[in-house]
């Protein structure tokens, strides 16, 4: 058996170690928005403590965050922002799945990360609707 | 059954990937309580929504989210930072920055709920 082993010419295996030639499977892309969301999540903490603080300070403070809310830009960051949440939240989920190895198999992860996007997309709708509409 | 492997630093990293996981459980139920909260109450005008967050109890559960938030995150930027810088410094640097920026938010949470 060993000698049929060596007798065998070496692979050579192709590198495709650039991201943007190597088509990604769903579960890839879902998994770089799980980091990409919470990263963006991070970021934005100050901006939404400082409107919590002041929306809870005094009666003024909670007008003049309305105020903000009633902006363009503001409501189209914070959809942005509710989507990276929802995204994260419906990712952390299947992770946490995963992690108590239910669903690895390959037919059920690719299952399970197409149903984070058919989950997180519609709580973002409903949440958007209900908060900044 | 042992797994032999090189282990460098003092401990495997399993308390954090742990604490990642334990305190991502405890924001889902935190987020889910928000939900009903919000749907009952209906919150429309400032002192609706001041009462929301005015019970003890509330503010217990919100102080804890925002702490487990804290740590998660800082689990997780660590995870990034260790993944794509490669420079020592400029990780340390990063690292700290991050640690400072979540320990400043924990601050500034305390100073709105207590």
């Amino acid at each position: 058996m060993a000698s049929t082993i060596t007798k065998t010419p070496p692979k050579v295996r192709p590198k495709h170690l650039n991201l943007f030639q190597i088509r990604q499977p769903l579960p890839a892309i879902m998994s770089i928005m799980h980091r990409i969301s919470g990263a963006a999540l991070f970021l934005f903490l100050p901006p939404l403590l400082w409107l919590l603080d002041r929306s809870l300070d005094t009666e003024i403070g909670y007008d003049t965050v309305k105020g903000y809310l009633s902006l363009v830009i503001v409501k189209i960051v914070l959809l942005g922002l509710l989507y990276g949440f929802m995204h994260h939240f419906c990712a952390g989920i299947r992770y946490l799945f995963l992690d108590l190895h239910k669903g690895i198999d390959l037919k059920s992860a690719r299952l399970s990360a197409g149903l984070v996007y058919v989950f997180s997309i519609p709580m973002t709708l409903v949440a958007a609707w209900l908060l900044l509409f | 059954m042992t797994i032999k492997r090189i282990v460098v630093g003092a401990h495997y990293g399993f308390r954090d990937w742990l604490g990642q996981r334990v305190t991502a459980v405890l924001m889902a139920l935190y987020a889910i309580l928000l939900v009903i909260v919000l749907a009952v109450q209906r919150p429309a005008d400032y002192l609706a929504w001041f009462n929301v967050f005015s019970p003890v109890w509330m503010k217990v559960a919100t102080l804890t989210f925002l702490a487990c938030l804290f740590y998660h995150a800082w689990v997780g930027m660590r995870d990034i930072w260790m993944d794509y810088v490669k420079a020592t410094g400029v990780r340390l640097v990063l690292e700290v920055g991050t640690l400072i920026y979540l320990v400043a938010c924990g601050m500034w949470a305390l100073k709105i709920f207590v």
